[in-house]
Order: C-alpha cells, then sequence, then structure tokens
C-alpha cells in the first residue's frame, strides 16, 4: 500500500461478552483517502467503525485484544475525549440536537473551552462552508436544526464533526436514511472533504462503495468465525480483480 | 358489552361532575354572603364572629408548596438522572422500586414520621416560639411525599431522549457529564417540567400529613427573626387542613365557606394538572426554540 497511514489496525479483536464480533483485523488506513467497510448484516462493519472512535465503550460487557493505533499512540490506551476530537462520527440516521442550527455545529468547540463569540461564529461559518451547506442555511443559523431536511440534517452533522477538527472521519452508512439527490451531494462531499480529512465509510450499497472509496474492506461473517476481514485492497482492484471468491460473490450480488 | 364498558367511562366522569357540581352548591351561600373578594383577600379566619377569610391558608399552602418544590425537586432530578444515566442497571433494578414504594405509603404513617422525626429535630433550632411544628417540617415531610411523583415523571422523559443525541454528543468528545448537561436535560425539559408541575399539585392536595406537623395555626406565617427564612419556623395552616380539622362541627355559613375552600383549592388544582398535562403533549421536542 502507498501513502501514509493514518490508523494502524493490528490483530484487532473485539468481544461482547463471550461473543467475538470481531476476530483478528489487521488493516491500515491511508491518510486523505476514503476507506470503505463492506459487507453483509451482522458482519461486524458497524463494530469495527465504533472501535476506531471507542463507542463501543458504551457497551459494558466489552472487551478488545490487540491494538489500534492512530498517529503511533493506541486508541485504547489514551484519553477518549482528545480521541473523539481527532476522530468525529457521523451517524446512519441524522442526528441533530434539539438546538438551533448555530448551537449544533458550535456544540463541540464550545465544549472544548471555545467561549469567543467571533470566534465561534467564525468556526461555524466556515464548517457549515465545508459541509456544503452554507447557502442554504446562512439567514437561519438561529432557527431550530429540526426544520432542515432529512439531507441538509446529515449534511448539518458533518458540519457539526468537521468544527472539532478532526483528523479522520468515521461514517456509518451516512446515506442509507436518505433518497438518492441527497445521497448524490453526501458523496460528491466526501469527495470533496477527502483532500483535509480521512474518512471511514461503512456502507451497505455496493455502488455506492465503488463510486467514492479509494481502498475497500469486506468483512465477513462465516460459519466458524464472525467478523472476518476477508479482502482490503484499492477499491478498483477489489471490484475489477478481487483475490477472494467471496467477495467477487458478495460483489456480484449472489449472496449479502 | 361496549355499553356497559360506555357506562363504566362515564360514570367516572359523571362522578367528577357531581362533586364539582355538589361542592360549588353548597359553597354558593358562602360566595353570596361573604363574597369572592373578601374570602380570598381577608386575613381573619373567624367562623364564631361570622369572619371568613382563607388568606391565611392559602399563604400556608403555597408556602409549604414553595418549601416542598426547592427541598425535593433538587433530590429528585438528581435521583432521575442517576437512574436514566448513571446506575448500573442491576442498582437501577433496586433503587427504582425503593423509590416507587414511598408513592405507596399512607400519609398518615409520613404524618407520623414527620411528628416523631422531623419535628423535634427542627425544634432543635434556637430561635423563640419556634415548636417544631410549622412550615419547615411540613415542607421536608411534603418532599419526601412529592419525591416519588417526580422522579419516575422526569426518569421516563429523560430515558426517553433518544440514544442518538447521548452518541452524537459523546462522539463529538463530549463527557458523560457534558452530555447530560447540554443534551439530555434540554432534551427532556418539557418532561421534567410537567413533572415538576405535577409534583406541585400533589403537594397542594396533601392534608392529613399536613395537619400533623404544620401546627395548624391560623395566621399569616411571619418571619421572626431578621432572617427572612425563618418565617419557615412559623406554624401554618392549609387550605386542605382547614377543610378537614374543621368540617365535623361547622354548621350554616361557617360549612360553606368550608366548602368555598374546598372550590378554591379544586380550580388551583384543576389548574395546575391541567399545565402539566398541557406541557406533556405540547412540550415535545421538535418545539424547543
Amino acid at each position: 500500500m502507498t501513502g501514509k497511514t493514518v490508523m494502524k489496525t493490528s490483530n484487532f479483536s473485539l468481544f461482547y461478552g463471550s461473543f467475538k464480533a470481531l476476530h483478528s483485523i489487521t488493516m491500515d488506513i491511508p491518510v486523505n483517502r476514503i476507506t470503505a467497510i463492506i459487507g453483509p448484516s451482522g458482519c461486524g462493519k458497524s463494530s469495527l467503525l465504533r472501535s476506531f472512535n471507542r463507542m463501543n465503550d458504551l457497551i459494558s460487557s466489552m472487551r478488545t485484544e490487540g491494538s489500534i493505533l492512530i498517529d503511533g499512540k493506541n486508541v485504547y490506551s489514551q484519553d477518549v475525549v482528545e480521541l473523539r476530537k481527532k476522530v468525529g462520527m457521523v451517524f446512519q440516521r441524522p442526528n441533530p440536537f434539539p438546538k438551533s442550527i448555530f448551537d449544533n455545529v458550535a456544540y463541540g468547540p464550545r465544549i472544548h473551552g471555545i467561549r469567543d463569540k467571533y470566534k465561534l461564529a467564525a468556526i461555524v461559518e466556515q464548517s457549515i462552508r465545508d459541509a456544503a451547506l452554507w447557502d442554504e442555511v446562512k439567514d437561519d443559523l438561529g432557527k431550530s436544526a429540526f426544520t432542515l431536511s432529512g439531507g441538509q440534517q446529515q449534511r448539518l452533522c458533518i458540519a457539526r464533526a468537521l468544527a472539532v477538527e478532526p483528523e479522520v472521519i468515521l461514517m456509518d452508512e451516512p446515506a442509507s436514511a436518505l433518497d438518492p439527490v441527497a445521497t448524490l451531494k453526501i458523496e460528491e462531499l466526501m469527495e470533496k472533504l477527502k483532500s483535509k480529512y480521512t474518512i471511514v465509510v461503512v456502507t451497505h450499497n455496493m455502488q455506492q462503495a465503488a463510486r467514492v472509496s479509494d481502498y475497500t474492506a469486506f468483512l465477513l461473517t462465516d460459519s466458524e468465525r464472525s467478523g472476518n476481514l476477508i479482502e482490503f485492497g484499492p477499491t478498483t482492484e477489489m471490484f475489477t480483480n478481487p483475490s477472494d471468491t467471496r467477495t467477487e460473490d458478495y460483489i456480484c450480488g449472489r449472496f449479502g | 358489552m361496549k355499553y356497559s364498558l360506555l357506562f363504566a367511562a362515564l360514570a367516572s366522569i359523571l362522578i367528577v361532575m357531581m362533586i364539582g357540581i355538589f361542592t360549588f352548591r353548597e359553597a354558593l351561600p358562602a360566595f353570596r354572603d361573604i363574597g369572592v373578594k373578601n374570602l380570598l383577600t381577608e386575613s381573619a379566619w373567624r367562623p364564631g364572629e361570622g369572619q371568613y377569610g382563607i388568606l391565611a391558608m392559602i399563604a400556608g399552602s403555597g408556602l409549604v408548596t414553595l418549601g416542598a418544590i426547592v427541598l425535593g425537586v433538587p433530590l429528585a432530578l438528581g435521583c432521575a438522572i442517576f437512574l436514566s444515566e448513571i446506575a448500573h442497571p442491576n442498582l437501577r433494578a433496586f433503587v427504582k422500586p425503593c423509590v416507587e414504594l414511598l408513592a405507596g405509603i399512607p400519609s398518615v404513617v409520613y404524618g407520623l414520621f414527620g411528628m416523631v422525626i422531623i419535628v423535634p429535630v427542627v425544634r432543635g433550632i434556637d430561635i423563640p416560639g419556634n415548636t417544631g411544628f410549622g412550615l419547615f417540617s411540613a415542607s421536608i415531610v411534603l418532599a419526601v411525599m412529592i419525591l416519588p411523583t417526580i422522579t419516575s415523571v422526569a426518569e421516563h422523559a429523560i430515558r426517553s431522549v433518544p440514544k442518538e443525541f447521548r452518541e452524537g454528543s459523546l462522539a463529538l468528545g463530549a463527557t458523560k457529564w457534558e452530555t447530560i448537561q447540554k443534551v439530555i436535560i434540554p432534551g427532556a425539559r418539557s418532561g421534567i417540567i410537567s413533572a415538576i408541575v405535577l409534583g406541585l399539585g400533589r403537594a397542594l392536595g396533601e392534608t392529613i400529613a399536613m395537619i400533623m406537623v404544620i401546627g395548624n395555626s391560623v395566621i399569616i406565617p411571619a418571619a421572626s427573626t431578621d432572617n427572612p427564612l425563618s418565617i419557615f419556623l412559623s406554624r401554618a395552616r392549609t387550605l386542605t387542613g382547614n377543610i378537614a380539622v374543621e368540617i365535623n362541627y361547622a354548621t350554616g355559613l361557617h360549612e360553606s365557606a368550608l366548602f368555598a375552600t374546598g372550590v378554591i383549592l379544586f380550580v388551583l388544582i384543576i389548574v395546575v394538572n391541567s399545565s402539566a398535562k398541557y406541557l406533556m403533549s405540547h412540550g415535545s421536542l421538535e418545539k424547543i426554540r
């Protein structure tokens, strides 16, 4: 693999109680690229994504083995607040807070200690511009975020994540609750964002993975083991010439 | 079958209406002969001399309710937040039924507890004229009595805040406490307010426990020292207590004045409870801001 990596996952396993949800995953996330994680339902793609910013910590019976490094530091032995500042997340369903558009985007900078009004306003404007939402909301920043359409809400959530200036943005099926037009906008936005950020996206949609990602990881649960990384490589290669027959079968829609 | 159920439903409406009408009819002579204005604004209640002002009782009920809210709300909200956000499920499974059990204790038992435990402790506050019986003791007892109502409604409201808000906040690097403060409590705001209003309604209606600890003197409570808080060491009487204490021997206009007290209480509680209902149904998340 060429280029720098921002996250190194080595022999990483995840357990929920006695259930092993991820099985010894080793993969490097390249910087300023879009990496897609694909696979059928229940294969562990969301679990893997949520391991990168430790959202799995919310489950009390969770346990890990192996390591995930970000900038050389182990994700599981550093301060979780610092980690989540570096690794932002966008969820499957748009989840703006019940606050104004402005306060949604200002939420992150505020909790991280920025009080200055002008500085906040500048961060909010830049983040909303970067999320390609500015022209649609610039006159309505004081309105409730719930007045926006689903697609706009999702871009607001992206702006909210950008406002914390992360290095990596995790996206958990960010367009699955949106219509095709809104989906296209999100995909165009991802393309634009990768010059400044590293993106890891979980998707059910094979065409989406092929369209937007530079690298693809294919996860599968087989009869013996759950959460296996079957194949990981450049997207074009994987979609034209997969090295594993199971990848080929999945991509061609023969199962899953 | 359908009609017998309809009858059951109508019966309860009919009973409420009959109680309302009956109470109002009995109160009518008082409203006519004493006048609503005199009833509400006169401070002297001397049935023997034909003086029927219930201002002292309004003040008593108002102050004891205020005291109970001030003492009980922080406790109840703290408990609700702890149960819904912090407690391990096993601990929650133990604490929650305990809180709910408080609702099942008969109010006369609360009164006994107040007389035997709270009143002697309050009597220890060294201020002339302090007997222990009074607003402060009553506020403490009442605070405990409204605890389960506020806790369970507020806890339900907090638990109904979508988990997506929680995750969204945590994913931005907020701590658990910041998430509770800035996202969860604002998200549950309307439910929390209606929990407090429901507690208020319960506090206004409480009778026997209040009679047992509040002292029942018909006076407008006043501060006995320079500290305005000493008003809470004053004896007082509640609207409910006024009726319960005197109705056994009251006749004529006196009896009617007690019914008038009931009507005023009735109206007050209907207003409080309907505003709680209104807040619950109209204060949904979408309406915030």
